[in-house]
């Protein structure tokens, strides 16, 4: 399984949560905040469960809670892939 | 003349989207009904509807759009041209001093349906967590509340199509407890498989697939109720804040009663005629003091001659004009009697009656002084709006001019 990148993290982003006026996804957001971001618990909830789907991981219960930036979630995500291999 | 003051309309419609589209759709004649293009209607009984097909991109935050069902984006639409036409300002009131109540009917039944299907084909893991409450009947209110910080009181009524009014009626008691300014009515929309075919087992659907001739009340051709989506929010201000923001005003609430219907068998009388006089007693107005009667128009020949008996009874014989619009936009469910009031107040500031269409040979000729398919000119001070929910709701509203 390849790596999970950023680009895919918007998309899926995107496509489940929507996107907050005024925040630029495209830009440098890997260390900003979800909640800069726009994104409350329960918008990480619904893609978190749509990417444990596409990269057939299951990630830890709490990975919404604690996975604060998009690079903190992107560790997450490719540690688990990458104990798949 | 204290009663609370309409200050802000928003207007969502199968024939026109905004209150200016909307009204000018209605004096035109124009009708929204048509055979459904949401889902394959071929396989049902009832296939024409009233669909609002507005896209929501740029008129819904984005973020809104992953957990809203179809007519929660609706409603967002409808609220916010309401409090824009208000110009409401959060500042000038107080942080719990402004609220929302609304009418829903069933919730967002699309999103309920696409969710459940997947549940059902794939498991679990592939239902949205929006679920939880997208599809939830007062998600409306709920959402309405969020996007514009209206921390008040809050509340959803759920009496089918009398909810418009009772939702109104809802809002203006909480201003006489103290609120300053309400979002109340209801948008609504169900137009998908699943609530289809609760709606149809109803037995009040048309079946008839000519969108020209399903929705026929007080018609001798009158074959059932067609089933629209959308409806209209108002904002809704005690006179004195009303007074103190100095806004515009599009005219007052000043009476209203709801009933309900005796149990079916009993052989008592329907209780429409006591909201009515419940109404205008409250209103302290007589019936000769009201220029237009804007009718509940069921479409199901039964309900339709009730009605037509209690305002023969209450007004006399084709003593008042009787209009019902809805045949433009069929019956919008939670958001009907809602926009039904939007629609006179309208009405009473353009001293028009809007027009009643596609009607051909009446049923009622002798009781009811039915308005025809042209807009009828003259001026009005006061209009009653009328509505009935399936389950026995009935009710009332009277509105004055200004």
């Amino acid at each position: 399984m390849t790596e999970f990148t950023i680009e895919r993290l918007v998309v899926l982003l995107r496509e489940c949560a929507g996107e907050e006026e005024g925040v630029d996804l495209d830009g440098a957001i890997l260390d900003e905040p979800f909640e800069d971001l726009g994104y409350d618990s329960l918008a990480l909830f619904n893609t978190v469960s749509r990417i444990e789907r596409e990269c057939s991981v299951q990630l830890a219960e709490d990975v919404v809670t604690e996975a604060k930036t998009p690079r903190a979630l992107l560790a997450e995500i490719n540690d688990r892939i990458s104990q798949l291999a | 003349m204290s009663g609370p003051v309409v200050t802000g309309l928003g207007v969502i419609a199968p024939n026109g989207v905004g209150t200016g589209e909307y009204w000018s759709a209605v004096l035109r004649g124009e009708s929204g009904l048509g055979v459904l293009t949401r889902f394959d209607p071929s396989g049902y009984a009832a296939r024409v509807a009233g669909e609002v097909n507005v896209d929501p991109a740029g008129r819904v935050p984005g973020r809104l759009l992953p957990q809203t069902d179809h007519m929660t984006r609706l409603a967002l639409i409808a609220a916010e041209e309401a409090l824009t036409d208000a110009r409401f300002d959060p500042a000038e009131v107080p942080e719990y001093g402004a609220g929302v109540v609304t009418a829903a009917s069933g919730g967002g039944f699309e999103f309920g349906q696409r969710e459940l299907e997947a549940l059902w084909s794939k498991g679990g893991a592939y239902v949205s967590a929006y679920q939880s409450f997208a599809w939830f009947y007062p998600v409306n209110t709920g959402q309405i509340s969020i996007r514009h910080g209206l921390r008040g009181a809050g509340g959803t009524l759920v009496t089918e199509q009398a909810g418009g009014l009772d939702a109104v009626a809802k809002a203006r008691r909480h201003l006489r407890d103290g609120a300053e300014l309400m979002v109340t009515g209801g948008v609504d929309g169900s137009l998908c498989p699943w609530s289809w075919l609760c709606m149809i087992r109803s037995g009040r659907l048309s079946t008839v697939a000519d969108p020209r001739r399903a929705f026929l009340p007080f018609d001798r051709g009158a074959s059932g109720s067609v089933i629209g989506e959308g409806g209209a929010l108002l904002v809704l201000e005690s006179a004195e804040a009303a007074r103190r923001r100095g806004g515009h005003r599009y005219g007052e609430i000043a009476g209203y009663a709801a009933t309900f219907d005796p149990r079916p068998g009993s052989g008592r009388e329907p209780a429409l005629g006591r909201a009515v006089e419940a109404a205008l007693a409250e209103a302290g107005l007589r019936p000769e003091q009201i220029d237009v009667v804007f009718a509940d128009a069921s479409g199901v020949p039964e309900l339709d001659r009730v009605e037509a008996r209690t305002l023969a009874r209450v007004f006399g014989a084709g003593a008042v004009p009787v209009t019902a619009p809805k045949t433009m936009t069929g019956r919008l469910l939670g958001g009907g009697a809602a926009l039904d009031l939007a629609t006179a107040l309208l009405a009473l500031e353009a001293g028009v009656i809007p027009p009643t269409v596609h009607i051909g040979q009446q049923a009622e000729p002798d009781l009811l002084d039915l308005v025809g398919p042209e807009p009828r000119e003259l001026p009005l001070s006061t209009a009653l709006v009328l509505a009935r929910g399936f389950g026995g709701f009935n009710s009332a509203m009277v509105v004055r001019r200004g």
